[in-house]
């Protein structure tokens, strides 16, 4: 296990073999690593291979002769000297002279960008627009994440080859088509920011949304992200959206363990609020303070902020309603959407009651008619509906969201509500 | 330095725009053009006759045989293309939504294969 977004200790890491010991440092200095080579070499698969090569020689010495004090150091240098080596012995007959070149060099020309940390130019490489979204979360799961493309491909419930011809198709385009290696220009940065911030937060999701317990890599996705978030915090550390989505992954990952009991899942206002990661949560507001200071709001700060309300209340009932409608209207005013909508209404609800926010939801649809087949537009309404009484529609809007989400733990949860309206 | 091609894709039945529109458009190209080669990022372009003016060659067998018209049935076909030359993709892309602007039509980038060393 690795990348548990900062939370306690694993237990049982200090008990690692000698061999899992090597793996783990290796994964977790794989981005650093990769990231300096590709630098340096000007190629994504000379950088895998090194990186590759350095493994092996780690695994033969260091469960002899103990990690190194830096091991990321340890491992870029091995690498770059078994990458020269391959270039040496592929110049001789083969005119790669200017790859050969090249690594003498190591003060290449760099365009200047705010940052120069290879893993932030490999990042803005690997959520490049002119790459397919899935291709983009596979490449920075791969490059900067270290994970196996048999991981990658486990966790998205595709067959290990297709997931092997993604990466591999993007970087061949990489390649081919030219896309730099570097940290847009200011002009830029915001617009392709997005696109990095995009990938981390479903990288998040998709490890977050699925939690049934049965599959670990995809648990271990949220972790990934986490750590991907605090790469990008730790490198652009004067973007608030940036300090938004971290404040946002480790408030949601603060309730991981509460959102799920016996595979039903728990709602917010059910969940025993004793069992939140406290340190995850005041991590998350100190940086949802720091964003309000800031004062440049933007749809991940105010998703961040709506749960530093959750997570600031002792009880559901305590909390401030009045402030989380208030964050959903300005989300709304900054990503129109009608599931930033929806949930407004159910803030609505609890200030202006279900009659209300039952009108609101209804009309949702005409913004957006493909929410009719959306679970939570049918199980808010299902809620509402129960809560004015009105069982026979609850019960159809209950039926209609069951069988709009794939879900287990959501499918327990929504035919246990089912169940207890009245007859 | 690479080449890319920049290509501007037809459909069948696009309208031509009214005259005005049309002048309009001519200029933002010309200008888009002068821009390119005041930048010395130009290798060639051109505007193509309609795919009625097309004829389809096979010289694949003993006998070439002509046909008239495309190569292949489609809605889509090639209009125009530039190619230039850039230092990476994203000085393609943008070059490449100018001229997108300027032409009023979607442009694609494909990158030509290097030169054999």
């Amino acid at each position: 296990m690795r990348g548990q977004g900062g939370g306690p200790p694993v237990p049982g890491r200090a008990r690692l073999s000698p061999l899992q010991e090597v793996e783990r440092v290796f994964r977790e200095e794989y981005g650093r690593v990769v990231a300096s080579l590709v630098r340096r070499f000007g190629d994504i698969d000379v950088a895998e291979e090194a990186a590759g090569e350095a493994l092996l020689v780690a695994l033969e010495k260091w469960p002899a002769e103990g990690v190194p004090p830096n091991p990321g150091a340890w491992l870029t240098t091995t690498a770059g000297n078994k990458a020269i080596d391959r270039l040496r012995r592929e110049a001789k007959g083969q005119d790669k002279h200017r790859q050969a070149m090249q690594m003498y060099d190591d003060e290449l020309p760099e365009p200047t960008g705010i940052v120069t940390d290879d893993r932030l130019r490999l990042i803005f490489t690997c959520c490049h627009p002119a790459l397919a979204p899935e291709a983009r979360v596979a490449l920075t799961l791969r490059l900067l994440g270290g994970l196996t493309v048999a991981e990658i491909a486990e966790a998205f419930f595709v067959p290990e080859t297709t997931m092997a011809q993604r990466i591999t198709r993007a970087k061949k385009k990489i390649k081919v088509a030219r896309i730099p290696y570097r940290v847009p220009a200011p002009a830029d940065l915001t617009e392709r920011l997005a696109a990095v911030l995009a990938v981390v937060y479903l990288v998040f999701n998709e490890g977050y949304l699925s939690t049934s317990g049965e599959a670990p890599i995809r648990e271990e996705l949220t972790g990934e992200a986490i750590r991907l978030g605090r790469v990008l915090r730790e490198l652009l550390p004067d973007l608030p959206e940036v300090a938004g989505l971290l404040a946002l992954m480790l408030l949601t990952e603060a309730r991981r363990s509460a959102r799920v009991a016996a595979g039903e899942l728990v709602p917010l206002h059910e969940q025993d609020r004793g069992g939140w990661d406290r340190r995850l949560i005041d991590e998350g507001h100190a940086l949802v303070r720091e964003c309000l200071e800031t004062n440049r709001p933007g749809q991940y700060q105010l998703l961040a902020a709506i749960n530093a309300v959750h997570t600031d209340a002792p009880t559901a009932a305590d909390t401030d309603w009045a402030q989380v409608a208030t964050l959903y209207t300005q989300l709304y005013a900054v990503a129109p959407t009608p599931v930033v909508a929806l949930n407004r209404a159910v803030a609505v609800a609890e200030l202006d009651g279900p009659g209300v926010a039952l009108a609101e939801v209804d009309r949702l649809p005409e913004l957006q008619p493909s929410l009719t087949s959306y679970h939570a537009w049918h199980a808010t309404r299902a809620d509402l509906l129960r809560r004015l009484g009105r069982s026979a529609e609850a019960r159809a809007a209950y039926d209609a969201a069951i069988a709009a989400t794939a879900n287990e733990a959501e499918r327990a949860y929504l035919s246990r509500r089912r169940g207890t309206l009245a007859t | 330095m690479t080449q890319y091609l920049l290509s501007v894709h037809m459909s069948e039945g696009d309208e031509v725009p009214p005259p005005e529109e049309l002048d309009r458009m001519y200029k933002a190209v010309d200008d888009f053009n002068e821009k390119v080669r005041s930048a010395g990022a130009w290798v060639f372009a051109g505007g193509l006759e309609p795919i009625e003016a097309a004829t389809t060659v096979d010289g694949t067998r003993s006998e070439p045989i002509v046909t008239d018209g495309p190569f292949a049935e489609s809605k889509e076909y090639l209009g125009g293309f530039w190619v230039i030359e850039a230092p990476d993709l994203d000085a393609a892309l943008t070059w490449a939504k100018e001229g997108s602007a300027a032409c009023a039509g979607k442009v694609e980038v494909r990158p030509f294969q290097a030169e054999p060393a």
